[in-house]
């Protein structure tokens, strides 16, 4: 079983030390030429107004929730299809009141607004 | 453990491993002169000419002069995770690619939870984007971070819960033994592949496949238009390279996951002498992706963006009910036959 792993692992160091060779190398052969312009936040060649480190729309709060929610359900979905034809119509009863309850859940979210990008 | 490092499964573990590694970064790095010529066609222009035959050694010119840009750090960033951001996104990226049948031997490692160890590897490519794009202390960047999260989130249910009913009918989780599940045919040749029993599922895995992977018509994130170059405005250099070449390599990833869960994945007709039948497999699966590829090109160079809401909307209100609706259908007629 942990045996299956170990290629993943080994492809891992790869890939990982790819990305540090990366960075080093760009950082070795690049030119360093640094002004206080050039080290300014990109905001199109105007002087930067204001911080980046502001305050940003709820709305992307909910999204992350509203996404955790269904993502458990999909997660308990996986095992249940994959042995759904040992299951048979006991699988199916079972999983239809679970997506039953998550619809409800759905739907109440969808008139409450929670789904709306723009009001 | 010392002798499992000298035996000879070690030995063909590292080749194969070699063999993909390399053959993946090649290909990363030509799908983007692919890229440019197929779009410079749509436009009625060459595309790179200049550099090699057709402008073949075009991606080598541009990987040198990534190495030799002057590798930027804006003075209020937060350095470690400015830093650390593009590796972060390729990490997960690339590592999808360590379970990916390219065909019968062709693979890594066959795990048993391999459709779901990539689901769970490529979700985490999201923090690079965020850390990226919130470690820079820039406006264009942290918009574009915060919209392509919540866009990726979002996409990425119904991404999985259409996966859902090929599962049923596959009823496994390993890459191999979905591919092996498609081998047979209806009436002897026609090939039983998922995508003619699930089209829906189909649908809804491309559409958010694109989204997934930030590409246009859904690329809200990086929209040149009004965010400059989204998350990654402030990177130079081989961290922009970076950042490019996992974004390429999700492309292949969700294309190579289409092809192995709806198109039979490395199964085709196999003739010929032996050598050839060992490697015709690859050559289908590598046939297929590329097709996929060259849609996600095509739709890049036709089809308009969307506004946000629109987008938001879209998986929300319609992908996300239809794939349940989906397993729904999906489930009961498996139950019943």
């Amino acid at each position: 079983m942990l045996e299956t792993w170990v290629p993943v692992l080994i492809f891992f160091i790869l890939v990982a030390g790819f990305g540090t060779v990366s960075l080093v190398l760009s950082y070795a052969f690049g030119p360093k030429k640094p002004d206080a312009r050039k080290l300014s936040p990109y905001e199109c060649g105007m002087r930067p107004i204001g911080s980046a480190r502001e305050r940003f729309s709820v709305k992307f709060y909910l999204v992350a929730m509203l996404f955790l929610l269904f993502d458990i359900e999909a997660v308990f979905l996986f095992p249940w299809a994959v042995v759904y034809r040992d299951l048979k119509l006991f699988g199916f009863f079972e999983m239809l009141l679970f997506i039953v309850v998550i619809l409800a859940g759905y739907i109440y979210a969808w008139k409450k607004g929670a789904l709306e990008w723009e009001r | 453990m010392s002798e499992y490092l000298t035996s000879s499964d070690f030995m063909i573990l590292m080749i194969k491993i070699i063999v993909i590694f390399g053959g993946v970064m090649g290909a990363l790095v030509y799908l983007t002169w692919i890229e440019r010529k197929v779009m410079a066609r749509v436009q009625m222009r060459p595309g790179p000419t200049r550099v090699g035959p057709f402008g073949l050694l075009q991606p080598i010119a541009d990987g040198l002069k990534f190495l030799f840009k002057e590798d930027v750090v804006p003075a209020n960033a937060n350095r470690f995770l400015y830093i650390a951001a593009p590796v972060v996104s390729l990490i997960p990226a690339l590592l999808s690619f360590s379970v990916i049948p390219f065909g019968p031997w062709l693979q890594v490692t066959d795990l048993s939870v391999g459709l779901l160890f990539i689901f769970a590897i490529t979700s985490l490519g999201v923090y690079g984007i965020v850390l990226g794009g919130w470690a820079s202390n820039s406006k264009y960047p942290l918009m574009g971070a915060m919209r392509s999260s919540a866009q990726m989130i979002s996409y990425e249910l119904s991404l999985t819960l259409s996966v859902v009913g090929v599962l049923m009918i596959a009823n496994t989780l390993s890459l191999n033994q979905l591919v092996m599940s498609q081998q047979r045919t209806w009436l002897g040749f026609i090939p039983r592949w998922n995508i003619f029993l699930q089209p829906v599922a189909f649908l809804i895995y491309v559409v958010s496949a694109v989204a997934e992977t930030n590409r246009l018509p859904f690329d809200l994130a990086e929209s040149e238009q009004e965010l400059v170059a989204g998350w990654h405005t402030e990177y130079s250099s081989l961290k922009f390279a970076m950042f490019m070449l996992a974004e390429y390599a999700n492309m292949v990833t969700v294309s190579a996951l289409a092809t192995i869960m709806f198109f039979g994945g490395w199964s085709g007709p196999l003739v010929g002498p032996h050598w050839l039948k060992a490697a015709l497999p690859t050559f289908w699966f590598v046939s297929k992706i590329f097709l996929f590829i060259f849609f996600y090109v095509l739709l890049r160079s036709t089809i308009p963006r969307f506004r946000y809401d629109q987008l938001m909307n879209f998986g929300w209100k319609v992908l996300l009910p239809l794939s349940l609706a989906n397993i729904l259908a999906t489930s009961f007629v498996v139950a019943i036959s």
